[in-house]
């Protein structure tokens, strides 16, 4: 790979009671790419963002940011440095609008009071810069989108911040054909603006059409880590299921099924 | 004034259409509101409508009802209602429930009263100390709730039971307190002079009408999403309407006897107004507002965006049990006395009442200040307009039980229809 990876774990290990659920996972993002990371359900997927916002600390192995070692121990810590993750199941309040949820705990403030114009007008800039086109009022409440629309806005919210490394955990996982298209089209956008941007997908032709590398993950451990159009469908598959496919993936020993 | 619009501009790439020019005009504006209602987002409309058909009909059955000195009462007996209900918005909000709110409000009456009489103290001191009460004793419900995980409900009924203990020890068994402070007194028996309740109601309208406009031009100028000017004219109409025709009652002159003449507006009025602005501002204007909206909208999504969950919710408690004791002490004031069965009876499930049919849902995520007071007005319109009818107690008990079961059915069916329709 070229260039200092943005985001670099290295031996990884976390552990949940007698769960060892991340094994020596090394695993980087790149400025500018798409990284896929894929796996069976309970690979270790989630957890391996959650270590990386900061939600869970990491048991042992080192994390570096721009090539700096970092500890990152909170949320917070993770947003500070330009960390930010799209959860699963949408983090957004349905009773309020789309400004209000994309400044939702960041809120800018005249004085006291809240500084609504500069807040809708960044939310709205953001949006357009992202070539939102599907929004038709920044007012409007989040309930009244559609799934795909809130994923954008989920999306949005995590690049308000200038943040350089997004982590997308399943975003199309509930979305009908043409909304994955709107939020496929957002992520490549994202990678093309400069910010290493994570996919956590189980649609291998979604991982296949906008993913520049693919990581995949088989019982916490990395199975492989390589550049997408070097493998085929039928590879990744195998190295999910089983833990390797031909050449690529686990030592026979290290993948017990 | 109907084609406000704006142009796009700058915004390459983008296609904001509806919001750049927002609504064009009322007839638009209308349309809109008319969608909104459709999809179960109903606001302030059943309420108003409910207090209309009850003006109405009251009228009609009653020749007392309409008259100013019974305007004046009702709105007096409203106060108390209305700010317990304030109050109770906020713990609403979150979806939780204060059961004890009625008693919390007589504790701090009770306090306020015993400092006046038994320790001499001035009106002022012994009312920062009623209010500190709610205070403490919403900060230990919402501690116990939010720490504790304990259900509000339970933590609530543990208190209103606890409270009324408090309550006969404070006062003793079937005794009272007096409440004879003249200031305390006023706020309840005293009205404004004309002069002084005109230029108030005058300040009020022109202050309204300015930072409506102001907001406008400001929206306009920046680009921002935007009522038309029509809508916003409309709103400050009606809101002089209202503020100006109530003035205009109150301050005519509504005693039965020509020689003691009574006018002006009852001092509740001002302090139930200003209460609302205020809580009005917190609630949309400041973070801690819309982190309490966002609390209650989706905790787990509050929580992941850096809120303090659990403080929030300690204080919409404190708001809520301080505002339960400000209203006890309206309604001593009315009343001329803390009695041990104080804050008891109906006195919880009418703010309760009031917040639900004015809007707020008990689902959490949705309300406003400004619910309470017109709920509570509905309320306060029922039991007097029953009273004048002369009508055997358990009508009024049955009357506003149906009245807030059918504002808590209203709420759940257009909860039901938000989320079929989408909208939150
Ligand atoms: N907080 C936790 N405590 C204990 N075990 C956990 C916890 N979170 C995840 N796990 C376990 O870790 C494994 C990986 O989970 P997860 O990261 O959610 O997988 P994925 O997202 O790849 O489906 C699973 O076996 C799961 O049961
Ligand atoms: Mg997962």
């Amino acid at each position: 790979m070229t260039g200092t990876p943005l985001l670099e774990l290295r031996n990884v290990n976390k552990i949940f009671g007698a769960v060892h659920v991340l094994h020596d996972v090394n695993f980087a993002v790149h400025a500018g790419q798409v990284t896929a990371l894929v796996g069976d359900n309970g690979a270790g997927k989630s957890t391996l963002v959650k270590t990386v916002a900061g939600i869970y600390a990491a048991d042992s192995g080192e994390q570096y940011f721009e090539g700096q070692p970092v500890h990152i121990t909170s949320p917070k810590a993770a947003s500070a440095l330009g960390i930010e993750v799209v959860y699963q199941d949408l983090a957004l309040c349905d009773n309020l609008d789309i400004v209000e949820n994309m400044f939702l705990g960041r809120e800018l403030k005249k004085g006291i009071a809240l500084d609504e114009s500069t807040m809708e007008q960044r939310a709205r800039e953001t949006l357009a810069s992202l070539s939102v086109r599907t929004v038709k009022s920044v007012r409007q409440g989040v309930a009244s989108l559609s799934g795909g629309q809130r994923q954008t806005v989920a999306i949005a919210k995590a690049v308000l911040w200038n943040s350089k490394v997004v982590l997308l955990d399943e975003p199309t996982a509930a979305l009908g054909v043409a909304q994955t298209r709107q939020v496929l089209d957002l992520v490549r956008r994202l990678a093309d603006q400069g910010l290493g941007v994570v996919l956590i997908s189980h649609n291998m032709n979604d991982v296949f059409e906008v993913a520049d590398r693919i990581t995949a993950l088989y019982l916490g451990r990395v199975a492989a880590d390589v550049a997408t159009k070097d493998v085929t469908h039928g590879q990744i598959v195998e190295l999910i299921t089983a833990g390797r496919s031909g050449s690529l993936g686990l030592a026979p020993s290290a993948a017990p099924a | 004034m109907s084609t406000d619009t704006t142009p796009t501009s700058g915004l390459a790439g983008s296609d904001f259409a509806s919001d750049a020019h927002s609504a064009a005009g009322l007839r638009e504006a209308g349309r809109d509101y008319l969608i909104r209602l459709r999809g179960g987002d109903m606001g302030a409309l059943p309420a108003t409508l409910g207090l209309l058909t009850l003006v109405i009909g009251f009228s009609l059955a009653s020749d007392t009802f309409l008259t100013e000195l019974n305007i004046a009462n009702l709105i007096t007996q409203a106060g108390a209602i209305c700010v317990l209900a304030m109050g109770l918005v906020f713990v609403l909000l979150l979806g939780d429930i204060d059961l004890s709110a009625g008693f919390t409000g007589a504790t701090g009456a009770a306090v306020m009263a015993l400092m006046i009489r038994d320790q001499g103290l001035g009106w002022p001191v012994a009312v920062l100390a009623g209010v500190a009460t709610g205070a403490v004793i919403g900060l230990v419900i919402g501690l116990l709730v939010a720490k504790l995980g304990i259900p509000s409900f339970v933590v609530s009924l543990a208190f209103f039971l606890g409270l009324q203990g408090a309550l006969l020890r404070m006062i003793g068994e079937g005794g009272s307190v007096r409440v004879d402070d003249d200031f305390i007194r006023g706020i309840s028996i005293d009205n404004m002079s004309v002069v002084a309740g005109w230029s108030l109601a005058g300040g009020v309208v022109a202050l309204f009408a300015l930072a409506s406009l102001l907001k406008h031009r400001r929206q306009v100028r920046q680009n921002l999403q935007h009522l038309p000017l029509s809508v916003v004219l409309v709103k400050i109409a009606g809101l002089a309407v209202v503020v100006l025709g109530m003035t205009a009652v109150l301050n005519a002159n509504r005693s039965k006897n020509p020689n003691f003449p009574i006018e002006g507006i009852p001092w509740v009025l001002p302090l139930v107004g200003f209460l609302l602005v205020f809580w009005t501002y917190v609630l949309t204007r400041t973070t801690f507002g819309r982190h309490l909206y966002a609390v209650g909208g989706n905790k787990e999504a509050a929580r992941r965006a850096g809120i303090n969950v659990d403080r929030i919710r300690v204080q919409a408690f404190m708001i809520g049990s301080s505002m339960a004791a400000i209203s006890g002490i309206i309604a001593a004031s009315n009343a001329g006395k803390v009695s041990a069965s104080s804050g008891g009876s109906n006195t919880l499930l009418y703010a309760v009442g009031a917040a639900v049919i004015g809007g707020t849902s008990l689902f959490g995520g949705r309300g406003k200040a400004r619910d309470a007071v017109i709920g509570g007005l509905v309320i306060a319109t029922i039991a007097n307009g029953l009273g004048l009818l002369d009508q055997p107690s358990y009508i009024n008990f049955v009357v506003t039980g149906s009245v807030l079961l059918l504002a808590a059915a209203v709420d759940a069916v257009s909860r039901r229809r938000r989320s079929a329709a989408g909208v939150g």
